[in-house]
Formats: structure tokens, sequence, C-alpha cells
């Protein structure tokens, strides 16, 4: 399994100390504090926390439709296989309203939302929507438009399109209109698709059909995509690589299979014991985290999981920001338990 | 030999819902419980799984009667052994009852009043129900509070100040005040974080162990349902399709929608593959269900019989109850118990 070290090629995209602060009455709010990744062709990064630890800011940044009481800084480089006029070009440099980023968001880097219901706007057809963005993009011509529109209405599973492609959203059933958004998104055969926690608002049955149609998609497409959600069970199905999120920090970062059979920060095994799972022995009780996730206003330099975490250090959890710390080439964590290992391997 | 607390008898509910097509045509009725029959033994833990639409949350409520139930009957025994149907009684006399049976509710954001603070919100069943003193009250409120581990301290800030745990906490401690004998939980924790769910399913249980309490516990996430149930019920489009012990249920499941179902769980565990059953299509509508089985348009084991028969609910194993014409032939997989266990060191 290739992995962020064990890469020879070009990431797609990289995203290098992003932080959004927002202006709150009571304080700055450090909603994401230094995250770094890498999307690679063909692989999915799954990025998995709890609510508000600033996975759907990080993702939503990447095409600039965060609201205005952001401050975003860092960098987002992005290296276009197709055109060479994109390449290296930093996103969070352009003008959220301006031509480049436009040419880019929906065409090059697209998203599907969690909420499909509130997604497609209500007042045109779901087939006009699509053409939208193919006529946004790609083609000025109303009758070729179409023709794609049906064609990737067909590709995501929808039958009878041609009936399909006049109804409004409200005609839809949830599953369908992910489907149909699924089917938008990819209509201008983006290079990175983002998945704002896709599967959320639909039945597990539906869930099972929708995931097993973006893997076959990415099969053919050879699309890299970035799957934001907190369920664990997609994390273990989807993803290549896994980054585990805790109140804006990226607090560790592996293969799929590390994640699961190695973890090292408290937080990951807290969640990875915390989850009752199919088979699991039912007289035992779950290991549940304590507390809950603290508001990230005016935080002093500390580990954020330092009041829920059972192998705290006190004087040094507390006293300053943990380091990332390379377990190994391709795994990273931010905790100071494993401080000691780092000193070792620099002498 | 325990005994059951609740008897529900032929169920049914309907809505009268006008066709959107047709203006001034009458309303039709559709039917959203069809025949719902089970028994619900003291202490256990009956799970109702299925999908969004297939009616758990109308069972639920008309077990509560928060909606009245078109007919059958829901018969409630009594701790001085009396037994009442919990349908038929009026007003009046549904009073001395509803202490008994509490609800929890799925959304912590929009079952508490935003105008009460805590201390009243819990302290309000015990008010409506009982005549006791102010210090009654008081020393009562604090009593639960602390057991559901909520800070004595902030009782008297409004919900908005607290996190969606802490929320259903304050739910939880609404529905225990009254000490129930039975508390129907309609997705209790679908709405919380993996860690905080499981805080909250702990203390569920511990809860139960303390009290004695009875749970029909409504939830669609069928991990969560192995951990917490001793009996599990499946429900598809308004009928229970399969009724067993957990172990049975998940072991061996006899109808292929439980089946399909299980298979569709995504597993935590990269390594393990395993064949999936995707069910083609989605779920029927309730104002025209399909013929026969109303679940042969996605039954991979369809015969003609299927499309025809309604089968009916009938014991197909110990305990084990199945609304499959073929329940006995099919060879289904289920999840045993323990293939999934992760090491986690």
């Amino acid at each position: 399994m290739a992995t962020q070290a064990a890469h020879k090629e070009q990431p797609l995209l990289s995203v290098q100390d992003l932080k959004i602060k927002i202006q709150m009455e009571s304080g700055i709010m450090n909603a994401v504090d230094g995250v770094d990744f890498n999307i690679y062709k063909g692989k999915t990064l799954g990025l998995v926390g709890e609510s508000g630890c600033g996975k759907s800011l990080t993702s939503r940044s990447i095409i600039s439709i965060n609201p205005k009481e952001c401050e975003t800084s860092g960098t987002i480089t992005y290296n276009s296989e197709s055109e060479s006029a994109l390449n290296g070009l930093n996103l969070l440099s352009l003008k959220p309203t301006g031509k480049q980023i436009r040419s880019i968001r929906g065409r090059k880097i697209s998203m599907i939302f969690q909420e499909p219901m509130t997604a497609f706007s209500p007042m045109y057809t779901i087939g006009n929507q699509i053409m939208e963005a193919i006529r946004t993009h790609q083609t000025k011509d109303k009758k070729e438009a179409k023709r794609i529109a049906l064609e990737m209405l067909s590709k995501v599973g929808i039958s009878d399109q041609a009936k399909r492609f006049d109804q409004y959203p409200h005609e839809f059933s949830g599953g369908m209109r992910q489907r149909a958004m699924i089917s938008m998104a990819l209509s201008c055969n983006p290079e990175i698709l983002i998945a704002d926690e896709p599967t959320t608002a639909l039945d597990v049955t539906i869930q099972a059909q929708v995931l097993e149609l973006m893997k076959s998609l990415q099969a053919e497409f050879g699309m890299a995509i970035l799957l934001v959600t907190h369920d664990l069970g997609i994390i273990a199905e989807m993803c290549d690589e896994v980054a585990v999120m805790y109140l804006g920090k990226i607090v560790e970062q592996a293969p799929v299979k590390e994640i699961f059979n190695n973890p090292k920060h408290p937080y990951t095994k807290g969640l990875l014991r915390s989850m009752p799972r199919l088979g699991g022995n039912k007289s035992k009780r779950l290991d549940s985290i304590e507390g809950s996730v603290p508001m990230p206003i005016n935080m002093p330099p500390m580990c954020g999981f330092y009041d829920r975490c059972k192998d705290r250090i006190e004087g040094v959890c507390n006293a300053q920001s943990a380091p990332k710390i390379t377990i190994s080439d391709e795994h990273t964590v931010r905790c100071f338990l494993y401080a000691d290992q780092r000193e070792g391997e620099v002498q | 030999m325990t005994k059951p607390i609740l008897e529900v008898l032929k169920l049914n509910k309907s809505f009268q819902v006008k066709s959107d097509k047709a203006l001034f045509k009458k309303p039709k009725p559709v039917h959203i419980l069809n025949d719902i029959s089970f028994e619900l033994l003291e202490g256990e833990t009956l799970s109702i799984v299925g999908e969004s639409g297939c009616g758990k949350t109308t069972l639920g409520r008309c077990i509560v009667r928060g909606v009245n139930a078109s007919s059958g009957s829901v018969v409630y025994h009594a701790e001085d052994e009396k037994a009442v149907d919990y349908l038929k009684l009026d007003r009046k006399g549904i009073k001395a009852y509803r202490k008994d049976i509490q609800m929890i509710f799925q959304d912590p954001y929009s079952s508490l009043s935003p105008r009460m603070n805590v201390f009243d919100i819990i302290a309000e069943p015990l008010i409506a129900n009982f005549k006791l003193s102010k210090d009654e009250v008081e020393a009562k409120v604090t009593e639960i509070a602390e057991k559901t581990g909520l800070n004595v301290g902030y009782l008297k800030r409004y919900p908005h100040a607290f996190s969606g745990g802490q929320r259903q906490r304050i739910a939880i401690a609404r529905a225990l005040i009254t000490q129930p004998r039975l508390i129907v939980c309609d997705e209790a924790v679908s709405a919380l974080d993996v860690s905080i769910q499981a805080q909250i399913i702990n203390l569920l249980k511990d809860l139960q162990e303390q009290y004695k309490i009875t749970y029909i516990f409504i939830s669609h996430d069928l991990s969560i349902v192995q951990n917490i149930s001793d009996r599990v019920a499946v429900m598809h489009l308004g009928r229970i399709v399969e009724l067993a012990s957990t172990e049975s249920l998940f072991g061996h499941p006899q109808h292929p929608y439980t089946e399909a179902l299980m298979s569709a769980v995504p597993q935590p565990n990269p390594e393990f593959k395993k064949e999936r059953i995707i069910l083609e299509g989605e779920v029927p509508n309730p104002a025209n269900p399909p013929s026969g089985c109303h679940f042969h348009p996605r039954c991979a084991y369809k015969t003609e019989k299927c499309i025809q028969e309604v089968p009916e609910l009938r014991e197909v194993g110990y305990n084990h109850f199945a609304a499959c014409h073929y329940a006995e032939k099919l060879q289904l997989r289920g999840v045993p118990i323990e293939s999934a266990e992760l090491q986690v060191n």
C-alpha cells in the first residue's frame, strides 16, 4: 500500500500548516490548527473525527467555500496532472470569488455534501442542475450537455434517466438524490472528489449501495477521494490512509491497517474501543472516553485531549502543545508519550 | 420465570394521506403498522430495528400513546399485577400509569424546551404526577441528576449551555425521575458522537441494573443494538419480519432482510473482507406496498409464492420468529459473536 513517505510521485494536493481562525464574541476560536496532509491520485484519504473537530472546515477550505468569518492561513498546493497552467498553484492565495478558483471548483476538484436534501435547489429540475455544471465548465452546447448528463445519471445507477432528468429534487428519495449529486460532482471528470459525510443521512442498505458506487467510480475514473466521516466502519472499508482529527489538529495519521491494528494516540485507541461492533462481546461494557470535547476558544498551548486522556503526564501535556512524532515512515502521531522514541532515533 | 410487563396485540396504525396528484379525491389510509404483536418481559431490553419509514418510531409512540393506534391493544401489567389496556384508557385513567411508561427522544436539541431551566425540565414530570413539597422535589431532582452524571451546580442553567451528550443525560434524567418501569428510547444515541454514545449506552445499562427498568430500544444501528439488547425485532414496512434473542438473530438470521441489513453494516476492520449483499432499489412506499411478502422486490431468494402470499410471523426455532415462507430452507449468513472482534492494544 502506497502512502505518504513511500510515495515517489508528487501529491495531487498538498495541504501544509492549514489554520482557520474564527473571531467569536468570547474570543478567537482555533477551529483548524496546523493541519498537513497530501492527497494522491487514485487514493482515498479518510478524515475522521467527532463533530466540531474541524474536519468539514478543512475540506471546504480546499475549494474556498468557507464563510467569510474564517481567517485562513497556510498553503494548499494543487498540482494538476492534466493542466500544467494549474500546476503548483496555492489555492488559498486565490480570491474566493475569482475566476481562477471557479475554473477549478466543480471541474478539477468537486465536492459532495452530507445533506442531499438541501444541497440541491428545489426550484430547478435535477437535469437542469447537472447540466449547469457541465455547461459552465465543459461545453456550451445544450444538446451535448444533456447527453453527458444523461450518461452520468445512468453511470450512477439511476434508471429511467430521461424521466428522472426532468424531475425536481423533492421527487427523488434520499439515496437517489445522493446518487444524482455524485453524478453532478463527477460530470466534469474531476481529479479530486471531496466527500463530506456522503452517507450519514442514508439508511445502511442505501449507504452500502452508495459506498459501492463510489468505489467502482473511483476505479473507473481514477480520481483521488478525500472522505470526511465520523464512522470508523466506513473508513476501514473505503480508505487507503487515515488522518484522525481532534480539536483542529491531526493527532494521528497512518495507512488504514496501521490505524486499526497499531493505533498509538490515546484518542484513536479510545475511539476504537468505544465503538460497539457487530460480533463484539455483548455483556462487556463499552470503554468510553470520559468528558466531552472542549471548545477551542482561547486555548492555552497544550494537548487538546489532556482533560480526557487516561495516560496524560501532568506538567508536560498541559504545558505545551504536543509535537508531531514519526513512528515509522508512514505513521505520525501528536503525543508526548512517544517523545522518547524520537529522541532515541535522533541519537 | 419473568413476567410480561407489556403485551402488544394486533396493533394497527394508519394515517389518512391525501394524494398529491388529485386535489379533490378522498384521502387514502396508509398502513404504517400492520398487526404488530409481541410480548415484553420485565427487565429485558427489546430492540426494534429497521430502515427509515418502516414504522419503528410510530410503534414506540403508539405504545406511550403519543399517537393513538387505529386498532389493537397494548396490555400493561402494572406493579399491583393489574392488567390494563393502555390504549383504551381515558385521559383521567391513563394518568395513573403515565409515570410508569416514559420516553427518551432522538434529538436532544429539540426535545428540551429552551425556555425552561434544566431543574424545571427534570422536575416537571415529578410535579405533574406526584404531590410533593418543594424540598422533596429538590432532593429528588438532585439525586437523579447525580445518578445520570449531571453537574448539580449547573441545574439552574438553560439547555443551550449544554453539549449534546449532556442534553441527552438531561432527557434521561427527566424520563427517570418518576421511577418508570418501562422506557421507550427512540434513537436515543443516534445524534451523538461515538465517544459520547458509549457513555450514554453504559449509563442506560447501569440504570437498568440499578432500577430494574425495561427498555424498548428503537434504533437503526445494528452494532449498538447487538451491544445493548436481549431480544431484537426487525421491522420492514410496518411488519415485524423477525423476532428473536440477540444471539440467535445475529448468529442465525432466518429472514433475508435481516441478513442483508447485517451485511450492509461497515465493519471497522480493514482486513475483514466479506461478500456484501447489496439490496437493489429502496424501501417501497407504504402507500403502495408490493403484493405478497413486502420484501420480495428486493429479495434475492424470492419465488412465485412470495409475490402472491403474505408470510405470517411464525415460530421457526426456539423462541425465534420469522415471517418468511422459506425460513427453514434458507441458509443465511449471520455475524457470529466475536468473529469480528478486534485487537486494540
